[in-house]
Parts: structure tokens; sequence; C-alpha cells
């Protein structure tokens, strides 16, 4: 038998039923915030309170699996002791890691909690090897969650210069552009997700007919008119569909999701440490269906096996994937 | 008393001919009030050969002027090269480096100060405390910010010796990324992009289908439609602790905004009347101050 590396395969859970399935399907770690703007999934019926965090925690240890506590928004100010609390918690809670994105956090935490792993979110963008060896220089980081703007060839440049591990985004939704420094929600809507913990919230999101079409508003901004019948995306700032000079179309992305199982031996050939699959707001058993299908790609790849390819496909948004900024012509 | 407050000149964004960009920043130095000019390539590597051999010039008759130069690093750092360019920011150890990218803070050492530029996540007290005690003596807030964030930091950074900067003038940076959109919608690929964002000077303007203005594309950055104008606001920014003002470089006449803010500045004009005069300068220009407001970005309210 083959013995391949097999990488950690981190999962997300907005829900505790979530967090169970994860674990029961397969997950190597789990990720999950709590229930306050301290967290970049900061939706209404998410996430954990103290008390669900402890028992997913016992859970997840009774079956071999971590849970990494993601407090990725950028503390607001005057107001640092939410954030504080937050890793204080996950501290006392006996968390595997704390998922940090902020600067002024990651010094508190590495100060107040030295013993605490540290991760470094893909909110703070570190996307090359000398801003990575700050980070963990600096303040202890043992992961960096590598911004979804890199090359295959980029990550494996990185991970032959820097001696902490990295993880990547495989599956779910998709970021165009550098995140963690990105305000085009706030723009529209007031929200963010550095400030708030959301990106374009549905509490802005508004739908009207006319004339035949469906149109979909964000704030003060439509975001996309496609005829009534037709499936209408979520108005995704950076997926929408606008003009720029004679383009017409999705200036920024198109409305696809990121599916990198078939790439899981290049960015293992890279030095990845860990593959992550983006969505704590989805339901539990697209969780389920999810961690299960990678589950197999994973360990099929470690027994030497090919990876089955495109069995996720009805489970992403838009019906249609991408490998992204995997593959150097999504630039 | 302490001095009134500074007015910085932010980095040119976009991208400009080797000719206009030398004549642009020769009249900066020759005739607009401003205490400070950022110089260098923030959004694109690519750009920067098109006219590095210009800004020895720039800088020597910046300095004759009397303004202090800063050179800006580059937002965001993937490529070998790019983080070579960074490395040769640090090793002109004469003049103070704007870090756009906290990449710049591997070459620069500890207690060399500089300036942090706004595209940096400089949301609370406990990273402008990291950043002060690493050598920041300057620091633009991010444009996001709310006024009462503004003057809470405003008030650390006076405890941590740092100069609180504000943006106040110019299309806001939203985001940015590694796909270019001006290559993008003229159906090039980055890599052969043919530099077309040279065609647009302050940026592509982006529409909604509904027509309405809405964003800004500049290479692999977007920006907002309207221009940030908080020129109304600067007594309240003054009040509040801010202690010097950004504006960002338009095709439009930047001595011309930059004595207007300097007037509000220095009470020799109403904030209000100076924000009316520069609607005056721009008729083409929106404007919006809604980030500082707390509301949605693009929104405009006149100052109270």
């Amino acid at each position: 038998m083959p013995n391949r590396k097999t990488p950690e395969l981190v999962c997300p859970a907005g829900t505790p039923a979530a967090l169970r399935a994860a674990v029961d399907a397969g997950a190597d770690s789990i990720y999950c915030g709590f229930q306050d703007e301290t967290n970049a999934r900061n939706f209404p019926g998410l996430n954990f309170t103290p008390e669900e965090l402890a028992a997913g925690i016992g859970y997840a240890h009774a079956r071999g699996a971590r849970v990494l506590v993601a407090i990725n928004t950028f503390s607001r100010a005057g107001a640092a002791g939410t954030w504080h609390g937050a890793v204080d918690t996950a501290a006392a809670l006996g968390a595997d890691a704390v998922i940090l994105a902020d600067i002024g956090l990651l010094d508190y935490a590495a100060t107040r909690h030295p013993e605490l792993r540290r991760h470094l979110s893909v909110q703070a963008a570190a996307a090359n090897a000398d801003a990575i060896r700050f980070y963990s220089e600096a303040f202890g980081v043992k992961r960096v969650v590598l911004p979804r703007v890199l090359t295959v060839s980029e990550i494996a440049a990185i991970n032959r210069e820097i001696s902490c591990e990295t993880e990547v985004f495989v599956f779910g939704g998709l970021c165009v552009m550098a995140e963690g420094r990105c305000s085009l929600s706030s723009y529209a809507t007031g929200k963010s997700p550095n400030m708030n913990g959301v990106c374009s919230p549905a509490s802005h999101v508004h739908y009207r007919e006319e004339g035949g079409e469906l149109v979909s508003r964000l704030g003060e901004f439509t975001m996309d008119r496609v005829p009534k019948h037709h499936p209408a995306p979520y108005p995704t700032l950076c997926k929408g569909c606008f003009t720029a000079g004679a383009y017409r179309g999705h200036v920024f992305e198109d409305p696809v999701s990121l599916d990198a199982a078939t790439l899981i031996p290049q960015l293992l050939a890279a030095g990845v440490s860990a593959f992550k699959i983006e969505g704590r707001q989805r339901s539990r058993s697209y969780i389920r269906d999810v961690v299960t299908s990678f589950r197999r790609a994973v360990d099929a790849h470690a027994s030497g096996l090919p990876i089955p390819a495109g069995t996720l496909q009805r489970l992403s948004e838009g019906q249609t994937t991408t490998a992204g900024a995997y593959r150097k012509t999504w630039r | 008393m302490t001095s009134s407050p500074g007015i910085t000149l932010g980095p040119l964004l976009f991208n400009w001919p080797a000719d206009r960009w030398s004549d642009f920043y020769a009249r900066i130095a020759d005739e607009a009030e401003v205490d400070r000019v950022c110089l260098g390539e923030v959004v694109c590597s690519k750009r920067l050969p098109l006219y590095i051999d210009r800004i020895p010039d720039a800088i020597e008759r910046l300095h004759r002027a009397g303004k202090q130069v800063i050179l800006s690093s580059l937002a965001l750092v993937t490529l070998k090269r790019e983080r070579l360019m960074c490395g040769d920011l640090a090793a002109n150890g004469d003049l103070e480096v704007e870090v756009n990218d906290l990449t710049m803070l591997s070459h620069l050492s500890p207690g060399r100060r500089f300036t942090v530029g706004p595209l940096v996540n400089v949301y609370n007290e406990g990273t402008l405390a990291y950043l002060a005690q690493r050598g920041a003596g300057r620091i633009c807030l991010p444009p996001e910010l709310p006024f009462s964030s503004l003057a809470s930091l405003s008030q650390a950074a006076a405890q941590e010796g740092v100069e609180p900067e504000a943006w106040v003038f110019g299309r806001v940076p939203l985001a940015i990324s590694g796909r270019c959109y001006h290559a993008r919608v003229h159906g090039l690929a980055k890599d052969n992009c043919q530099f077309v964002c040279g065609k647009d000077p302050d940026g592509l303007e982006v529409d909604t289908l509904d027509g309405e203005e809405f964003l800004a594309i500049n290479g692999v950055q977007t920006l907002s439609h309207t221009h940030c104008n908080l020129i109304g606001d600067l007594e309240a920014l003054m009040q509040a602790g801010v202690r010097s003002f950004r504006m960002s470089p338009h095709s439009g006449d930047m001595v011309a905004v930059a004595r207007l803010v300097r007037q509000a500045v220095d009470g020799a004009l109403d904030c209000a009347a100076a924000s009316e005069r520069l609607a005056g300068l721009l008729p083409q220009a929106r404007f919006s101050n809604g980030y500082l407001n707390g509301t949605c970005g693009a929104a405009f309210s006149r100052a109270g």
C-alpha cells in the first residue's frame, strides 16, 4: 500500500448538530465560532454558545477530532473586551487552536495564552513567505490559512521557505478579493466582514419583479437581473452582474464556487498540511455530504487510488465550480 | 499649543503615462500646499518599470520644495519580484516607508520609523499599540472606520506617540485581488494585459444594470465610484484628535483640492464652504462620507 502523507481535513460547523455530523463523517478538525461579531460568519441562528462549544469539544475529543475556534474579525475600537473574552473562553474550554486575524488580538493571545495554539486566519491575507514569517515570529503562529489568490506553484514556493504549516480552502464559497482586505460589502450596506463578520447580508437584500425580470438588490444597488423563471443567485456583491465600459457581465467573478478536489495531489505535493472546507452557514446534511466526499477523496489519494471527480457538483452554488486562483489562468 | 494638522498626498493609485506622472509631481512640488507626498507603486508591480526612472527626480524636486517624501509599498505581495520590491524600499535608509502590507515589516529593522497606510487593518487600540511599539510614527486609519472609531483610535495614537491620519479625499480603495479586472473586462489575460488600465486615469467606472454608479476598477484594485469627501467634516475630525489628513491623487486639479483642505484645516475657510467649493472644482464627481457616519460607505450627507 502506498503510504502517502495524509492531510488534515478541516470542516465547518455552524451548529452543534453540524459539528457532530462533521465529526461522524470523518473530519479531522472542526472550526466554529461564537454567537457574536467576533467571527466572520456572524449570521442569525448560527454559531455556538460557550456551553455548546464545551459540549462540541467534548464530542470531538472523544472521537479523536480537534476543534478550532475562529475569532477572526477585527475588534472594534473601544470594545476589545468582547474579542479578548472570546479568546479567554476558547482557552478555558480546551479548544485545540484559535484562528485569528487581528494583530492586536494575536498579540493578546500570544501574551495571555501562550500555550493555546494560534492559527492565522485567511482574513489576515498573509500571501507570501515574508508576511508569514512575520506572523510566526511575532506571535508564534503555527499554521497559516492561505488567501485564495495564490496559484499551486506559489503555494509550493511559500512552503519551501517557511517552517509553519499551511492550510488551503478546497471547497465552498469563493472570495475573489484578498480576504480581510475587502470593504465592498460595507460600501453598499454598512456591514462588512472585517467589522461585523458578514458580507452582503440578507438583511440588506431585496428582490423585485420588473417587466418579466427578477431584480436582486443589495442596499441601494442592483446586483443582477434574470428572467423571472430562472434561478436567481444570491446577490453576493462580487458575483453581481454589472457594466464597465463596453463590458456587461460578471465584472469580478461568475456565480461559481470552489472545488479543488482534483488538485489534492498537487496541493499535497506543494506542502500543504490541511484542507479547509468553507461553509459554516451550511446545513448539517450539506456538511455530512461534503465531508464524506472529501474524506473519501483524501483517503483514496493516500492509498494511491485516483480521486473521484465531480461528485459534489450538485452541492455547489450556481451548479458551476472552479479551481479558482489555484490555476494561473483564473487571473 | 500643538502645531496645525498636516496634509499628506497619498500615492497615485492609477496607471498614468510616465510624462504625466513626472508633470504631476513637479506641479505638486512647486505649487501644492501639502506637507508630505507618498510615492511609489501600491497597486500593480507590473506598472513600476514604466516610471521607476522618474522617481529620483521627483524626490529631489519635492525635497527642494520642503516636502517630506515617503515611499509607498505594494498592497498585495505574492511574487518573488514583489518581495524584492519591498526589500528595495527598505534599503533606502534616508526615506520613510509607508507600509501597505505587513510583508514590509519583515524588511524594517525594529525601531525604524515608518508610516502605516490605509490598507493595513488598524481597527483597534491593540493593533495600534503593537505597530507603534514596532516603529509606526503615523497611521492612516482605514477609510471604512466610523467617526467613533476614528476618535477612539486618535486618542490611543496620542498616548502612543503616533500621528493619526484620516482619508479625506478621493475614490476609496475597497478591495484588492489576485485577478486583474481591467484585463478581464477587456478579454485579456493578466500576464498579457497590454496595460489597458492606462486608459482610465481615475479608474474604469462600474455601473449596475440599472445604471446606478457603483464602483471603479483599477487593475487588481476595486475602488468606490464616489469620491470620499470629508472636507465638511474636518473640524469634527480635528476636534476628535486626527492630526493629519490624506488626499488621494486624481486627474482633477489636486493643487486646488489641497488648497481647499489647507484653508479648511487652518480655519481660513469654513469646512462646509470648503466642501461646497470642492463640488465646484469637480462638477462630475459624486461624493460620499457614509463610512464616517456609520452608514453605507456610498452615502453622503452634508456635515451638520
